[in-house]
């Protein structure tokens, strides 16, 4: 294989607090190619910080280290200001976990995606069909209507148009689908897994749905206190013997089972011996 | 407890006007715990928001409790509390859980006010020690348990759960939903519940309505959607959809009106 799209080594994230430094981040590694890969894991597990990291998208107090960032060949460690900004929204795409406040709250939302793309074309017309690719129905209608006219599915739904419109090589998607119905979900999937398999986009997708993850993707990783518990095929995830993933598993309810208790997770600290 | 007839909601005007609740009608027997799921956009939002009052422009008939929605009765409140999706923006940030449990106490003049927050907080699990934080010092899922002990505070009958667990990580969404199943029996609580997680619809209900394009497509119980055999069509595409991604199937996926 070639080099692939990302390189990931040793990512660090800390943040200085009153009582000593916070990781965050503590040593996660992985590389991408042309694929899709998971992350889960618990809230606070260093999800997100991992991904708005490929960006630099970083608190100003946040301190990042790595042996290794590399995109498409590029170091991101070393890229000025500029180039970053050349990369971000271009080459490399992230939708954020909380469409409502990534979008501008005085603002048509087609018109936000219309800015997104207006060095090409006609910005209207393309907006209009990316709402229409993201499955939103009557789009002309939804391109005049503001942020909180839109239901929670649809915000997240136009989010997501307006990441793809530029035709990135690399999208973080983080929850990206968590406010949506299972059928309009399985729809943005398969417009994201096309991407993947007919234009070769790389896809980091951020997930608690540990089923749809296991269902979409092609590799996962487990993290946990700011580290990769283990790396799996997605395929294999419900088989994953780790107990932290199989105390992620069994909180699932499941549709055909009656417990009236759901289990929730048993923390071991030995999880984080390094 | 909760009886809604022919509910109408319309917003917006002429050409632009969109109709997002249609003649929808369901029953909600008292102690009973009631789904609603259904497309991105159908109108399951708005359904809640009607029944709390938040929503003034409908047409129709909804009692809550032998209580008329329509009249802004005082007693409402008392009555029918809500818990919004998200508990990142559900609190303000610039107030303590001290106050944000306090304040309905205040507008409805009832007393003993701390020994009531300290209850409501150990209730749902968190204890007196979180009684003076801000939102910022806890998780999603302490936010989420303080929302629902805010709403708990008036001892109301019947509580509104928009998508209460769906900004929550798997093991803290189990935490929430046992939490409910305990406050429901404690407190012979009627939920009305939406959720696009037919799973978590399964775990926590007993009858659920499903809805597309504004309308109840149709309702069952909870034994119909565990053996998947719903009446409707447009219900077994969801049911299709919630086994997981399928390129196959989403390319199969169409759209109902
Ligand atoms: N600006 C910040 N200052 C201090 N700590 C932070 C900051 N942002 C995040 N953290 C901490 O870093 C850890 C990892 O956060 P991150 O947002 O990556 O979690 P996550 O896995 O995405 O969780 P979730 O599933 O809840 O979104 C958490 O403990 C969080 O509290
Ligand atoms: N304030 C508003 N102004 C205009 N249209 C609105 C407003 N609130 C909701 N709508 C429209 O009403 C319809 C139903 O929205 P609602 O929020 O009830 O959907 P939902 O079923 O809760 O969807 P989701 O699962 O995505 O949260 C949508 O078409 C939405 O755009
Ligand atoms: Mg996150
Ligand atoms: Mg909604």
């Amino acid at each position: 294989m070639s080099t692939p799209l990302l390189e990931v080594e040793d990512l660090r994230v800390t943040f200085p607090t009153p009582t000593g430094p916070f990781h965050a981040v503590r040593g996660v590694s992985f590389t991408l190619g042309r694929e899709r890969l998971g992350i889960v894991g618990e809230s606070g597990s260093g999800k997100s910080l991992t991904g708005r990291s490929l960006l630099r998208l970083l608190p100003a107090h946040a301190k990042l280290e790595a042996r290794r960032l590399r995109f498409d060949g590029k170091d991101l460690l070393t890229a000025s200001p500029r180039e970053m900004r050349a990369l971000r929204g271009k080459r490399i795409s992230l939708v954020l976990q909380d469409p409502k406040y990534s979008l501008n709250p005085v603002m048509r939302v087609g018109e936000q995606i219309a800015e997104a793309v207006r060095d090409r074309g006609d910005p209207k017309r393309r907006a209009l069909e990316m709402l229409e690719a993201v499955r939103i129905r009557d789009p002309e209608r939804v391109y005049g209507l503001y942020p909180h006219e839109v239901s929670g599915g649809m915000g997240q739904r136009i989010m997501i148009a307006m990441m793809l419109a530029p035709e990135p090589d690399l999208l973080i998607a983080d929850e990206p689908t968590s406010a949506l119905d299972v059928t309009v979900q399985m729809q943005v999937l398969a417009i994201l897994d096309d991407l993947v398999a007919k234009r070769g986009m790389g896809l980091i997708f951020i997930s608690h749905d540990l089923d749809l993850v296991s269902s979409f993707c092609d590799r996962v990783l487990v993290m946990y206190g700011g580290r990769v518990m283990e790396e799996r095929h997605a395929r294999d995830l419900r088989a994953a013997t780790h107990p932290y993933t199989r105390g992620l598993l069994n909180s699932l309810p499941r549709i055909d089972d009656d417990r009236a208790e759901l289990p929730t997770l048993q923390r071991d600290p030995e999880w984080l011996k390094e | 407890m909760i009886h809604v007839r022919d509910l109408t909601v319309t917003f917006g005007q002429g050409t632009r006007s969109v109709r997002a609740a249609r003649d929808v009608s369901f029953t909600v027997a008292k102690g009973e715990s009631f789904g609603l799921v259904g497309e991105s956009g159908s109108g399951k939002s708005t359904v809640l928001r009607v029944l709390a009052g938040l929503n003034p422009y409908w047409t129709g008939e909804a009692t809550v409790g032998g209580v008329a929605v329509a009249g802004r009765d005082a007693r409402l409140p008392r009555m029918v509390q809500m818990v919004f999706q998200d508990p990142y923006a559900s609190l303000h940030p610039r107030h303590t859980v001290d106050r944000a449990l306090s304040e309905p106490l205040e507008i409805q003049g009832i007393g003993d006010v701390g020994p009531r927050v300290e209850r409501a907080l150990t209730d749902v699990g968190l204890g007196p020690a979180f009684r003076f934080r801000y939102p910022n010092q806890l998780s999603g899922g302490q936010r989420q348990r303080v929302a629902i002990a805010r709403a708990l505070m008036l001892e109301p009958k019947v509580l509104l759960l928009d998508e209460p667990t769906s900004a929550l990580d798997v093991s803290v969404q189990a935490e929430i939903l046992n939490l409910l199943r305990r406050l429901r029996q404690a407190h012979g609580l009627t939920l009305l519940l939406v959720s696009h997680n037919l799973a978590v619809i399964a775990h926590m209900c007993d009858r659920l309505a499903v809805m597309n394009r504004g309308q109840v497509v149709e309702e069952m119980d909870v034994a119909t959607l565990r053996r998947q055999e719903p009446r409707e069509a447009y219900t077994r595409q969801l049911l299709l959809a919630s086994r997981g991604y399928d390129r196959e199937v989403a390319a199969g996926i169409v759209t109902y009106d």
